[in-house]
């Protein structure tokens, strides 16, 4: 997936302009930068939510060359951290909430397939909220809605996955096991992108963007010293990187 | 597993209404009896039938209506009558009574059925554009009243301008079942048929609306046309209704409470249930109207409104919507 000069508009203001990004097939791309970066609005474009101008291509096919029931099957995209702030009650369970995920995959009275269930199961399984299945969403505490929602996307079965904020809410073990099936996913070759704000998290990426007022700020491997010095620079020099066995942590100074 | 008791809670729900459409028929201002001569057989194919028919049929269409409101809104307190189109309805139909001796033709091929669907159109969006948008529960609810207030104060306007239909436009906004005959009956079983396909089939697009706008936009669903076709369904239904029988409140509004947590969170199921519930709800209320003060019937539209209204009440206290909004 790449980007050429994209100007992202909300509204009638741009607030994303003369973006040139490179998402690499098959890796974890991570955008990082501070609040009002315009990390969300960069993910939200990517997925056919937002205006833009520019280009937007996957495998050298323009954005809008697809049709959205096509664009809904390549690419998938997962809200940052909705609340459960809605008013409305309702007890749509969380089995039947994974199954949305597969309707880019059906017909129009949208009866699911016995594929559609089989996907619907590995995907709860696979967030480990497969014991949830029959209660409502409604009721989930703020971690198991994440991860039913989280099994929502990966139930559309998309080569590309955009994930605003994945980890809100999650507690250490099932970030772990994020981190665990991310990897999974990416040795089914698919092109994973996340909006991150814990940053050693976003370091485990294999590819990072970072943006700043709007603009690109530097992009690189994750391993590249560049990349390192780019991102203490995006935050004001505000932080630290210490190497910690393999992983790479960001402190506060 | 999940198919069984759907069907189960389908079949109790059909049986409780053919049961009272029986009740509803066998019953009348003489109380039941079950020897008929001639005339009490014309009584009761030709008034007491298509009446309760007619209620059922008009409680269905609100209540499938108050359904799609709620779920498409996802907005506890949508409902045909709050949301202003009931008395966009009633609008269309007093234009339609008041202006039909002018003897226009399109005025007489539009009818009062297409008179009370245009305003019902014109009602839900006015409170749509009024409240700017379907978010807050509490600005649409006042919308929806301001809305309901404007277009009553144009209906009482038809009846100055023309007082030899004052009684004729005042059982309409009381509600009326007794006026109901089987051409009504025919309309309103057709609309209901219309309505109800139409919304099962794209009922899964209020499902994905769980998820928020932009997340049911990446599944690929063309949202704005769906909702517009929606909105069509509900004018429909609130229209058709209003035509046969006048202002019946809060019919919708109950209706998908009620069995919300029966039906399990599907839309699908929740939408045909909203509406047998709807038509049970109407029913019952009309068998109230009819026995209550025998041989003296109050309109239906009363009784309705005084028993959702509590109901209302009950609702705004559960909701804590004051805090919320």
């Amino acid at each position: 997936m790449k980007t050429c000069q994209l100007t992202v508009y909300r509204g009638p203001c741009a607030i994303l302009s003369d973006l040139n990004i490179d998402i690499p097939q098959g890796k974890w791309t991570s955008i990082i930068g501070p609040n009002g970066a315009g990390k969300s609005s960069l993910l939200q474009a990517m997925a056919g939510l937002l205006k833009w101008d520019g280009s937007i291509t996957i495998d050298k096919v323009h954005l809008s060359a697809f049709t959205p029931k096509d664009l809904a099957k390549k690419i998938a995209w997962l809200d940052q951290g909705s609340s459960n702030s809605e008013e409305f009650d309702d007890f749509f369970s969380v089995y039947d909430t994974v199954m949305l995920g597969r309707i880019p995959h059906q017909g129009w009275l949208h009866l699911p397939s016995d594929a559609d269930h089989i996907s619907v199961e590995s995907a709860l399984q696979q967030t480990d909220a497969w014991h949830l299945r029959h209660r409502p969403l409604q009721q989930l505490s703020g971690g198991e809605r994440q991860r039913v929602l989280l099994a929502r996307m990966l139930a559309v079965d998309s080569d590309i996955l955009l994930m605003d904020e994945p980890l809100a809410n999650l507690d250490p073990p099932h970030q772990s096991d994020f981190l665990k099936w991310q990897g999974d996913l990416l040795t089914q070759g698919k092109t994973l992108v996340t909006v991150l704000h814990e940053i050693h998290f976003a370091l485990r990426a294999d590819h990072l963007v970072m943006l700043s007022k709007g603009k690109l700020h530097f992009q690189g491997s994750n391993q590249d010293p560049r990349t390192h010095q780019a991102l203490i620079e995006l935050f004001d020099g505000r932080i630290r990187l210490e190497k910690l066995g393999d992983d790479w942590v960001a402190l506060p100074k | 597993m999940q198919k069984n008791y759907f069907l189960g809670k389908l079949f109790a729900l059909l049986i409780l209404s053919a049961a009272l459409v029986l009740m509803g028929t066998l019953l009348g201002s003489m109380g039941a009896s079950w020897n008929l001569s001639e005339t009490d057989q014309t009584v009761l194919f030709d008034i007491r039938l298509p009446r309760s028919l007619g209620a059922y049929l008009a409680g269905a269409l609100l209540g499938l209506a108050g359904g799609i409101a709620q779920s498409l809104f996802r907005n506890p307190l949508a409902d045909p009558y709050l949301l202003g189109s009931a008395s966009g309805a009633l609008l269309g139909v007093g234009g339609i009574l008041c202006f039909a001796y002018l003897g226009n033709s399109w005025l007489e091929i539009i009818g009062l059925n297409g008179g009370a669907f245009l305003g019902a159109l014109f009602g839900v969006m006015a409170s749509l554009l009024l409240a700017g948008g379907y978010r807050s529960s509490l600005r649409l609810l006042l919308s929806g009243v301001v809305i309901s207030v404007i277009l009553g104060a144009a209906n009482s306007l038809f009846t100055f301008i023309r007082p030899d239909l004052f009684q004729s436009i005042q059982s309409f906004m009381l509600g009326n079942t007794t006026l109901l005959n089987w051409p009504g009956v025919e309309i309103m079983a057709i609309a209901l048929l219309i309505c109800l396909l139409i919304s099962v089939i794209i009922s899964p697009v209020l499902d994905a609306l769980s998820l928020g706008e932009n997340t049911a936009r990446t599944l690929g669903l063309p949202l704005d046309q769906l909702r517009l076709i929606l909105i069509g369904i509900l004018a429909l239904a609130t229209g058709c209704a209003v035509a046969q029988t006048g202002l019946v409140a809060f019919v919708g509004l109950a209706a998908p409470h009620l069995v919300r947590k029966f039906s399990g969170g599907r839309q699908r199921v929740q939408l045909l249930f909203s509406s047998l519930g709807g038509g049970i709800l109407l029913l019952s209320s009309d068998l109230i109207a009819r026995t209550l003060f025998a041989p003296i019937e109050i309109p239906v539209g009363v009784v309705t409104a005084v028993l959702g209204g509590l109901y209302l009440l009950i609702l705004l206290r559960r909701t804590s919507l004051g805090v919320r909004s």
